[in-house]
């Protein structure tokens, strides 16, 4: 089993290696070093969010409301900034990362404690912390001139070579594996995914795993909320608008099981690196961005067809036989 | 969990009285919301009870309700489709493009609800035949069918579709009575029927219920599901004809969002996300719901943004208040 994640992750960085080399063979400047980094730069906070959206969907569930979470964290940071310039910007990231976790809880505790299915909770906030964008701010955007040149600045600093919003990535992603890999939550996340009856046997609180999972997701968005404002330099409602299907679709490129179980940190971070790249390359090779969307429809399709083939249970093999008989 | 907890089921000895179950149905909890409502938008807004507003409230919702049946009967089995939304953009940039070619209205038409059936089976094929998520693969096409919309259209729109062809979307059959609310109206008898009083619709609920024991019972469980993923394609080509021709024009952002709406709709209906229970009725309602609160608001001046947070509060509470209700007895008892 081990093995074939292993292949599969393979074969998700042989692919993003293609369409690099593909585009490098029509346009040699686009595999430059400088633009690789721009392109994992540009891709940083998709990554975040998938990891984010992994630990959901390891548990069963699935979160819908990621989109709509950062885009409510992002106006509220974003009009602090604009009324209260004096606050220093960590203090800002870290009341984001509290004010998205809270929301994350919302949406956990509605699951723990009601047994409401995730898709219906989160379908529910999606629209409820969209429109709550809309009533805080009055329909009003907070543009550059509102922000102080620290709150965007703060990610375009360099260190080490690479921006700080790579660092972001970076030390959430090495979070987030550290996580999944070497605690007791972590293996829980897999646990309940994989048999949510034996979980329990096995002494584990299945309902508050998927609140810590909610709550993680919750505390990632909040934090890209800060820096997908300041990074575009404009709060708005239509902030990231749709974007929480493509941080779903990370996820399954990425070969994490909808089915719960079956993902890892590596897998998350290549899917959203392939839409990344992808997106990049479009504008080089001179194809329209109109195809973007479809683009990544047919990658999540063949993502999840290969993806199939190696999830197949026992119990479908079983029937089958008896199909043929 | 409760399954698994050691207290085991509770096993009634006797059945409800009829009565008593179908005053405490879901279904009259909605009749009671949709009245309230209506009491409400007739004392909030002076133009509310007027033959005409209630007709324009009607546009509100049609469409998407007839989605919202058919995604009933596949949400009933167990799975789901997203894609909905984006068949509509798809089938609507393609009545467009014939549109360029010269087709009347009935090859509009056609045009449409074929192009909603073919994006049916394809999802249909995918999620029987290669025994897929629908979840994952609707998310899919769902980006896919749009994206197409997006590759044809680009920035730009089709216009100028035929008087004939707008009567679908703007025509009135009887009186203040649409053309959209007939087929509606007609449409949810007839899915009334097919899932409460025919051997499809037992076959229907047995998927939802427990997939493997109903292919041991001989059913079909596979060709079911295909054909209920093709008839959501037929319904979201219909839909398209519909909104096309009320809008009269085409763009590849048309009806973004009506996935939501539609679940939305099913679920508030009382139809149960994991599969297994609901009825037609309830989605019905539940349409009427959304098209009341949607309106009513809109009467007020409220903007569709603040809308969506009644909505969405509104499928969260409905939800939440009997499973809270059901705590407090258990707690109690």
């Amino acid at each position: 089993m081990n093995r074939l994640l292993k292949t599969r992750e393979l074969w998700l960085a042989l692919g993003i290696l293609a369409v690099i080399v593909l585009v490098t063979l029509r346009f040699p400047r686009f595999s430059q070093p400088g633009n690789l980094l721009t392109i994992f730069n540009d891709t940083s906070i998709l990554m975040m969010l998938a990891l984010g959206q992994m630990a959901v969907i390891l548990t069963r569930s699935i979160d819908l409301s990621m989109a709509s979470n950062l885009a409510l964290t992002g106006m509220i940071v974003a009009m602090t900034n604009a009324a209260f310039p004096g606050v220093p910007i960590p203090l800002l990231i870290a009341g984001c990362v509290v004010v998205g976790a809270a929301l994350g809880a919302f949406n956990g505790i509605l699951v723990w404690k009601l047994d409401i299915p995730p898709i219906v909770v989160t379908l529910g906030t999606l629209t409820i912390f969209r429109g709550l964008v809309f009533v805080i701010s009055g329909g009003a955007w907070v543009n550059a001139a509102q922000m102080s040149p620290d709150f965007i600045q703060l990610q375009r600093g360099a260190f080490l070579g690479l921006p700080i919003l790579s660092w972001f990535a970076i030390v959430v992603a090495l979070l987030v594996y550290l996580l999944m890999t070497r605690t007791a939550a972590g293996r829980a996340f897999y646990a309940i995914g994989v048999n949510p009856t034996a979980a329990v046997y096995t002494g584990i609180n299945v309902g508050r795993t998927k609140f810590l999972a909610f709550v993680l997701a919750g505390a990632i968005a909040g934090l890209c909320g800060y820096l997908w404002i300041s990074r575009y330099v404009i709060a708005s409602v239509e902030v990231a608008g749709g974007y929480e299907l493509t941080i779903v679709a990370a996820c399954v490129i990425g070969g994490v099981s909808i089915a719960g179980g079956i993902g890892t940190v590596a897998g998350a971070l290549l899917g959203a690196l392939f839409l990344g790249v992808v997106n990049n390359a479009l504008p080089v090779i001179g194809v329209s961005p109109f195809w973007q969307m479809a683009i990544s429809g047919t990658a999540i399709l063949v993502a999840v067809v290969l993806n199939g083939r190696s999830e197949r249970t026992k119990g479908r093999i079983i029937l089958k036989k008896a199909e043929a008989a | 969990m409760t399954d698994t907890t050691a207290t085991g089921r509770h096993l009634p000895d006797r059945l409800d009285n009829p009565v008593k179950s179908a005053v405490l149905s879901w279904e009259s909890l909605l009749v009671l919301v949709a009245l309230a409502i209506f009491i409400a938008n007739s004392f909030a807004s002076p133009y509310f009870l007027n033959e005409w507003s209630l007709s324009d409230m009607t546009f509100n919702f049609t469409e998407k309700a007839l989605i919202a049946l058919a995604m009933a009967l596949v949400i009933i089995t167990g799975e789901i489709d997203l894609s909905v939304a984006s068949i509509i953009a798809l089938a609507s940039t393609m009545m467009g493009l014939a549109l360029q070619v010269g087709a009347d209205t009935p090859m509009l038409v056609a045009v449409g609800i074929g192009v909603g059936i073919l994006c049916g089976a394809f999802n249909g094929f995918l999620i029987t035949g290669l025994k897929l998520p629908s979840i994952v693969v609707t998310i899919g096409t769902m980006s896919l069918f749009r994206g197409v919309a997006y590759i044809v259209l680009g920035d730009q729109s089709f216009k100028g579709y035929p008087a004939s062809f707008s009567w679908f979307g703007q025509g009135y059959v009887f009186w203040v009575i649409s053309f959209e609310l007939v087929l509606f109206l007609v449409c949810a008898l007839i899915f009334y029927v097919v899932l409460h009083h025919t051997n499809f619709g037992r076959r229907v609920f047995a998927i939802g219920n427990n997939a493997t024991a109903a292919r041991f019972s001989g059913v079909r469980v596979d060709r079911i599901k295909f054909v209920l993923f093709c008839l959501t394609g037929l319904m979201s080509g219909l839909a398209a004809v519909l909104l096309t021709a009320r809008l009269g024009s085409t763009r590849p952002s048309i009806a973004e969002g009506f996935e939501l709406e539609a679940v939305t709709m099913v679920v508030l209906g009382g139809v149960s996300i994991l599969g297994g229970s609901g009825t037609i009725i309830g989605v019905v309602l539940a349409a009427l719901i959304m098209g009341l609160v949607t309106f009513g608001l809109g009467l007020l001046n409220v903007p569709g943004i603040v809308m969506s947070i009644f909505i969405g509060s509104l499928l969260i509470v409905v939800i939440a208040l009997p499973i809270l209700f059901r705590m407090w007895r258990q707690r109690k008892a």
